[in-house]
């Protein structure tokens, strides 16, 4: 890939990044899954990674997060190298970046109001149900489900649950975001509800944000700038507009 | 070969950091005591009928099965204190333990399972918070508590169900039938026996655990958990039984 540190001239100035990879590479036994991954997500930015399914999107940010330990190569948040980390110098870096699932991962035991609470009383360890209880309508309120709050998890519906799940991780006011497909297996007028949603989580919670997808309409809508993955590496980088264009095949099958 | 020795090796030293997690995460600050009163009802209580209904069974076949022996020999009076000793020394803890690692070990295999493949687990790791603290310390802790406490009653209502069977023929009074089984009881027969059924519950809960929270990805795998945690809970039942029962008989009988 030509030129990723030329992001910084097209916004113009010196820009900070919160999570900074070079040449990261991630194997299973002998498959070779990211073969070499480079990339920075700056502060403030909603950078999607566009890539077909099974093309290590999911791995990527698992890494990010040390769910999974990358290999070789080295991989950055809030300029830390993340591998060799203490534990509780993870659990403090894991509170600053959310991580929205696929399948939302609702604690399915749990309503929904306790669902919410459990990052307060477990993470933040607050003991203070004024402020948990505030905290929740006022998150609630924000993805739009507040009359949800004392249903089960198994009674919403995907959509439902992905808003659940995001307000779940907003809660903990993170500064970096992490979407992994959030608008897959939705119908198109949902998964468009929740690409305006994050839009609007993002200004008003002003979190960077890392939105991987192969949703090409949530893509358009969510990302400021868009990276294209393929076997495990950037084949690609540019606005919607400029990819919609590209020569490459590989790119522009997204965009028919 | 070496590659199955290899297998063996890796899931031994799997195990092993598992239990020195759940150790370690014992006494980390915030114990989850409603998670664990939740857990002691969900496998105490719930099994309460089961192993009930299997202890009184026990002790009425029992009684049925080897009065014609005894009687033969005109020492049918043995009876109840044969039944009590070997229903609390042996049958009583290993049954229970084996019907528990059918109920209870494969329940928490695919609960923990279910939420390792929804990602939940993995969702309260992102967050920040402890999965091993929430849903391992009290699932274990509850079956080290609760296995002794469904064992005791069931000895105790098989001890009733050999009287219900003695008194089929008329033999004994009640009175007369508890002084005779507990007469023939000490303390050393006692003691052993719990303390091999807390081993018992830690095998049956942490084995659970360790198969739920390690299963893979993919929905089917939920099944193989579940199904893997009773093989191998049982297994660890028979082997530290056998082991128990050596020590006792250098120590206690002696
Ligand atoms: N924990 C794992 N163990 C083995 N292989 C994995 C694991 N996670 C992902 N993979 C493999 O890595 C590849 C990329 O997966 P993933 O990142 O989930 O793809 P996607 O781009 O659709 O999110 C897939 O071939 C998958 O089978
Ligand atoms: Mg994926």
């Amino acid at each position: 890939m030509e030129n990723i540190n030329t992001v910084r001239a097209i916004n113009g100035n010196h820009k900070e990044a919160v999570v900074q990879i070079k040449g990261m590479k991630k194997f299973f036994g002998k498959k070779k899954v990211l073969t070499n991954i480079t990339m920075d997500l700056f502060k403030g930015e909603n950078l999607v990674v566009l890539g077909k399914s099974g093309q290590g999107k999911s791995v990527t940010i698992k890494c990010i997060v040390a769910l999974l330990s990358h290999d070789e190569g080295s991989l950055k948040v809030f300029g830390q190298e993340v591998k060799g980390l203490k534990d509780d110098e993870l659990k403090l870096l894991r509170t600053k970046v959310g991580f929205l699932f696929q399948s939302a991962a609702l604690y399915d035991s749990m309503t929904v109001r306790e669902n919410l609470e459990f990052p307060l009383t477990r993470v933040l360890r607050s003991t203070d149900m004024d402020m948990i209880n505030q905290r929740i309508e006022e998150v609630l309120e924000g993805v739009g489900l507040l009359g949800a709050i004392d249903a089960m998890p198994s009674d919403l519906s995907g959509g439902m649950r992905k808003r659940i799940g995001l307000a779940r991780t907003l809660i903990l006011k993170p500064e970096i975001m992490l979407y992994d497909e959030p608008t897959t297996g939705l119908d198109p007028i949902t998964s468009r509800e929740i690409s305006e949603l994050i839009l609007e989580m993002q200004k008003k919670y002003k979190t960077s944000s890392l939105i991987i997808t192969h949703d090409i309409a949530c893509a358009e809508i969510t990302g400021d700038r868009i990276l294209v993955m393929n076997d495990g590496a950037f084949i690609a980088e540019g606005s919607y507009k400029e990819l919609e264009s590209s020569p490459n095949d590989l790119v522009s099958s997204f965009f028919k | 070969m070496t590659g199955k020795i290899n297998n063996v090796l890796e899931e031994t030293g799997n195990q092993m950091q598992f239990m020195s997690g759940f150790f370690k995460n014992i006494f980390r600050q915030g114990f989850e005591w409603n998670e664990f009163i939740r857990q002691c009802y969900i496998i105490g209580y719930k099994s309460f009928s089961l192993v009930g209904i299997t202890g009184f069974i026990l002790g009425f076949v029992l009684t049925l099965q080897s009065e014609p022996t005894l009687k033969a020999f005109g020492a049918e009076s043995f009876v109840p204190s044969m039944v009590a000793i070997s229903v609390i020394r042996e049958i009583g803890p290993v049954i229970i333990a084996l019907i528990c690692a059918g109920k209870i070990s494969s329940s928490i295999g695919a609960e923990l399972g279910s939420m390792k493949v929804s990602e939940q687990i993995d969702a309260m790791e992102v967050s920040g918070a402890n999965p091993m603290q929430y849903l391992v310390v009290p699932r274990i802790l509850a079956c080290i508590l609760m296995i002794p406490v469904l064992t005791l009653m069931a000895d105790t209502l098989a001890i009733l169900g050999g009287f219900t069977a003695s008194n089929l023929g008329g033999h004994f009074t009640f009175l007369l039938y508890f002084n005779k089984a507990f007469d023939a009881l000490t303390f050393s027969d006692l003691l052993p026996s719990v303390a091999k059924t807390v081993f018992f519950g830690f095998a049956i809960g942490f084995i659970g655990c360790y198969k739920g929270y390690n299963s893979n990805r993919g929905t089917e795998s939920v099944g193989v958990a579940a199904n893997s945690a009773v093989v191998n809970a049982s297994l660890w039942i028979i082997v530290l039984d056998a082991i128990a029962v050596q020590l006792t008989s250098i120590f206690a009988y002696s």
